[in-house]
């Protein structure tokens, strides 16, 4: 086999002195012409170091290789070692033979540049072009990612586009030049699913039509299943398991793969749902959200007079009982967010009504409770854990007292951590053992509903599993009711009873969760699932879908017609006509 | 209605503002303005001279008709008579101004040659003996007094190099080229060095976030050469701030640099309204303030102007 990348014993570290501050420990591995290597790992497994150290961006970043080496074989048929190039020989590589995409399109461009000025500067930096021939190029290449209308997006800055659009414009720069390699670093962590799907279609197509070569990183082992011929596991610098896709998919040796295949939530459309609470006539409604809506202004003009509104959330109504998660499924501006802070209080609603209950013996009037997503974020560095839960008393007017600390203790032991935590800050725990700390703080008052806010989406897969499986525990101990907010079709499928599918700031589907995933009857709902990775459909597709999502500005005095529902089984709503 | 004309608009509202409150403020000023004019031979008038001067000025009217008559006379672009100078207020600040824009436009383009290539050296040099080097001048500049660096400046030319400064009478630029280069650059020389260090460590703090962005990773991922990475993608981003502290700076350079104009006996408009509030000269001090203003709204809406056009997420409305 003749190869286009061999890597040998790599080894790179950080600091002024990387060989004792090591984070890539001996890494080796081959890649054939035309080749898609998947690196799967979590972070801090050392995958995106490795990847960074072939094209040598690691030099940049305060990295080192120590050892090892990467032979790399250039267009001409001479072979060079990437480990111990020059770097005036690495920037005639870089870009040209080796070509790389990066995980945030968002912050990956130059905003002060237009994206056509981008694009045009591989193309007169490598191949020495100028003028209408630069520019004629980069239309090519935007035309060649599916961007419609592309001599006119040329001239746009990158803000002026979205995340997915970024994210094809990352693609025509790094396949500008047909390099002979490309490094994708999680090119669609940062994206919504069905954008994901879209990228991850077109960069497969990409990759038969120009038979690059690929190095695939990410966290996420399903998302590559229909993808890599060969899949590389690391774990902690190290390579644990390597081997022919179907290989080890199929029959994983090492225990960590073993692990990420099983421990994970992987969506299995419907069959891996919860079947712990049934709602019956005894069973306790503890809120109740009826035409919920909420818009936002938006001013223009000398005066700032209101122009029009965004219609966020527009007519959202669900019940939720006691002992009962209900999963709000959506991507990033359906207005799952804000409907979780409407009822959190924290945006007022233009109509509708909530109505939370508490349950006997609470200690506040304050029923529902909430986790967010970053839980570094949430977390005041500047106090102890045990200020960090005295906050919520603090916030009701009520005394630490002796009670008080005996309720922390008992709730750091219920979320897993040492009582000995209460004198510690935050930046003593692990990021799955901060989000225990946000759930323990958000029991001290002992509240009635949870609304966990994409709780999960910053953590580890393995341990997203473990808050998961924490989560399901203490619900059935205190029967509290969860709102559970995310974009993760898998997370979902594990937690939640019930899920409701919003798009465009309404609900399109409501139902139970086996039901809406095993069955789904709107459009959407079903676009969505199909647009999830999985392990079991590894050898389909991804379909190139370029559907964008509806502007939610409408004019003042504007009322959309009310939603209409049908009833698609039993306690199944799905909307009618769109 | 474009952007900029939008910003005109708002000029007048800001500068009645600033008037009122100047007039207000010169008169709370103890003393009164016979006496600071006569100085000690004020002793000497009767009180009905006394009178007779002061309702000569109008200074006898109440302070809401002088205000009146003042700005009814500004607005005909009659902005009185300086008695300090025994000449109409406008004149006397064009006779000034130039100076003081030249000395502003010298010390600003000094400082930006010196600052801004000292400030991407050090941030590309990052804990290296070059930076630690920089970083330390830099401190030095910024902690000096200017008055400090001014008769350094000038000791050391005379002493080492028998080379004087030229104090005599000043020269405009057009009459004397050379011989007015020669008598602003020391001055000129002396306010830069202070705000060169303030560049430098801008530019450098700035360079440095930005070289650990990741459109620079993608910059790099490219294959572009080093010098390219710098000067294409990351300083004009590092400009944004540059621009801040730049504009704010000239602002204050045009209103005059007292101390510079003193040790260097430049007759700037930094000492027009020194004189001009020692003497009570209330014509003047109403003048130079307002007119002071103006340069200051004029210089924040080219720098609001050069943010858009430095970076197109910002973007002013054009409805």
């Amino acid at each position: 086999m003749s190869s286009l990348l061999s890597v040998r014993d790599l080894k790179v570290g950080f600091g002024p002195r990387p060989e004792s501050n090591e984070v890539v420990h001996g890494v080796s591995f081959d890649l054939a012409p035309g080749e898609t290597l998947a690196i799967v790992g979590e972070s801090g497994s050392g995958k995106s170091v490795t990847s960074m150290a072939v094209n040598r961006l690691i030099d940049f970043g305060g990295g080192r290789i120590t050892s090892g080496s990467a032979a790399f074989t250039r267009a001409d048929g001479s072979t060079i070692d990437l480990a111990r190039a020059e770097e005036r020989q690495l920037e005639g590589i870089r870009g040209r033979e080796i070509g790389m995409i990066f995980q945030e399109p968002m912050t990956s461009l130059n905003p002060v540049l237009s994206i056509g000025t981008q694009i045009e500067e591989v193309f007169r930096v490598h191949f020495a072009m100028s003028g209408t021939e630069a520019k004629t190029a980069a239309r090519e290449a935007l035309e060649r990612v599916r961007i419609p209308d592309a001599a006119r997006r040329l001239t746009y800055a990158p803000h002026q586009l979205s995340g997915g659009m970024l994210q094809r414009v990352m693609i025509a720069i790094a396949l500008a030049s047909n390099p002979r390699l490309l490094i994708a670093d999680e090119p669609t962590t940062a994206l919504d699913v069905t954008i994901q799907a879209q990228i991850m279609g077109l960069l497969s197509e990409m990759k038969r039509e120009t038979g690059t070569g690929m190095i695939f990183i990410t966290h996420d082992i399903g998302l590559v299943a229909g993808f890599a011929d060969r899949v590389m596991v690391m774990q902690q610098g190290e390579v644990v398991e390597q081997g022919m896709l179907d290989a080890v998919l199929d029959n994983p040796q090492h225990d960590y793969t073993k692990h990420l295949l099983n421990a994970v939530p992987h969506f299995s459309d419907g069959r891996s749902v919860r079947h712990d609470m049934q709602r019956d006539a005894d069973s306790r409604r503890v809120l109740e959200v009826e035409d919920l809506t909420v818009r936002f202004p938006v001013r223009a003009g000398l005066l700032k007079r209101q122009t029009g509104n965004v219609h966020a959330v527009e007519g959202v109504g669900f019940d939720l009982m006691q002992g009962e998660t209900l999963g709000i499924v959506g991507e990033s501006g359906s207005g799952k967010s804000t409907t979780a802070r409407a009822i959190l209080d924290l945006v007022r609603p233009t109509k509708g009504r909530i109505r939370a209950e508490g349950l006997a013996g609470a200690v506040s009037d304050r029923p529902v409770q909430m986790v967010f997503q970053n839980p570094n974020a949430s977390l005041n560095p500047r106090l102890t854990v045990k200020q960090l839960l005295a906050e919520p008393l603090i916030a009701v007017r009520r005394r630490i007292d002796a009670e008080a600390v005996s309720r922390m203790v008992m709730l750091l032991d219920r979320v897993g951590l040492p009582a000995d935590s209460l004198a510690r800050y935050p930046h003593e725990f692990s990021g799955g053992q901060r989000q225990r700390l946000c759930i323990a703080r958000a029991l001290m008052l002992n509240p009635s509903i949870l609304v966990l806010d994409e709780a999960v989406s910053a953590l580890d897969v393995s341990v997203q599993a473990k808050v998961l499986d924490l989560l399901i525990d203490l619900q059935n101990e205190f029967g509290l009711a969860y709102l559970f907010v995310t974009h993760d079709m898998a997370v979902v499928e594990r937690i939640a009873h019930r899920i409701a599918v919003v798009y465009a700031g309404q609900i399109v589907e409501i139902g139970p969760t086996s039901e809406v995933l095993a069955n789904p009857r709107h459009d959407y709902t079903r676009q969505l699932i199909r647009a999830v990775p999985s392990l079991d459909r590894r050898h389909s597709d991804y379909g190139i879908d370029l559907t964008e999502i509806p502007s939610l500005v409408r004019p003042v005095g504007w009322e959309p017609e009310a939603a209409r529902y049908e009833s698609a089984g039993a306690d199944h709503l799905v909307r009618a006509g769109a | 209605m474009p952007y900029p004309l939008k910003r005109l608009l708002a000029f007048p509202l800001v500068m009645f503002g600033v008037s009122v409150f100047v007039f207000i403020a010169i008169r709370l000023v103890p003393g009164d303005a016979i006496t600071a004019m006569l100085g000690t031979e004020s002793g000497l008038l009767t009180p009905a001279q006394r009178e007779a001067l002061t309702a000569y000025f109008g200074l006898d009217q109440n302070i809401f008709v002088q205000f009146w008559r003042w700005l009814a006379g500004v607005v005909q672009g009659d902005f009185g008579i300086s008695t300090t100078y025994g000449q109409p207020v406008l004149r006397v600040i064009f006779d000034h101004f130039p100076l003081t824009l030249e000395l502003a436009v010298l010390s600003m383009l000094l400082s930006l040659v010196i600052g801004l290539p000292a400030g991407i050296y050090a941030a590309t040099h990052k804990d290296r003996p070059g930076d630690l080097a920089v970083r330390v001048i830099a401190m030095l500049g910024q902690s000096t007094p200017g008055f400090v660096v001014g008769l350094l400046l000038i000791f050391s030319l005379s002493v080492f190099f028998g080379v004087l400064p030229r104090m005599g009478s000043f020269v405009p630029f057009r009459q004397d080229p050379v011989g007015n280069l020669a008598q602003m650059i020391l001055p000129a020389l002396t306010l830069g060095t202070a705000f060169a260090a303030a560049v430098i460590r801008v530019s450098r703090s700035a360079m440095l976030d930005i070289l650990s962005e990741d459109y620079v990773r993608t910059a790099r991922s490219k294959g572009l050469s080093r010098r390219r990475v710098i000067w294409r993608h990351a300083l004009p981003n590092a400009l944004i701030p540059l621009v801040t502290l730049s504009g704010v700076e000239f602002g204050y350079l045009l209103g005059g640099a007292v101390l510079v104009e003193q040790i260097f006996a430049l007759p700037g408009l930094g000492r027009v309204v020194l004189d001009a509030i020692q003497q009570r000269d209330y014509a003047l001090v109403q003048g130079t303030i307002l007119f002071i203003a103006f340069n200051f709204m004029v210089v924040n809406l080219l720098v609001d102007l050069a943010y858009a056009a430095l970076d197109p997420r910002i973007r002013f409305e054009t409805k």
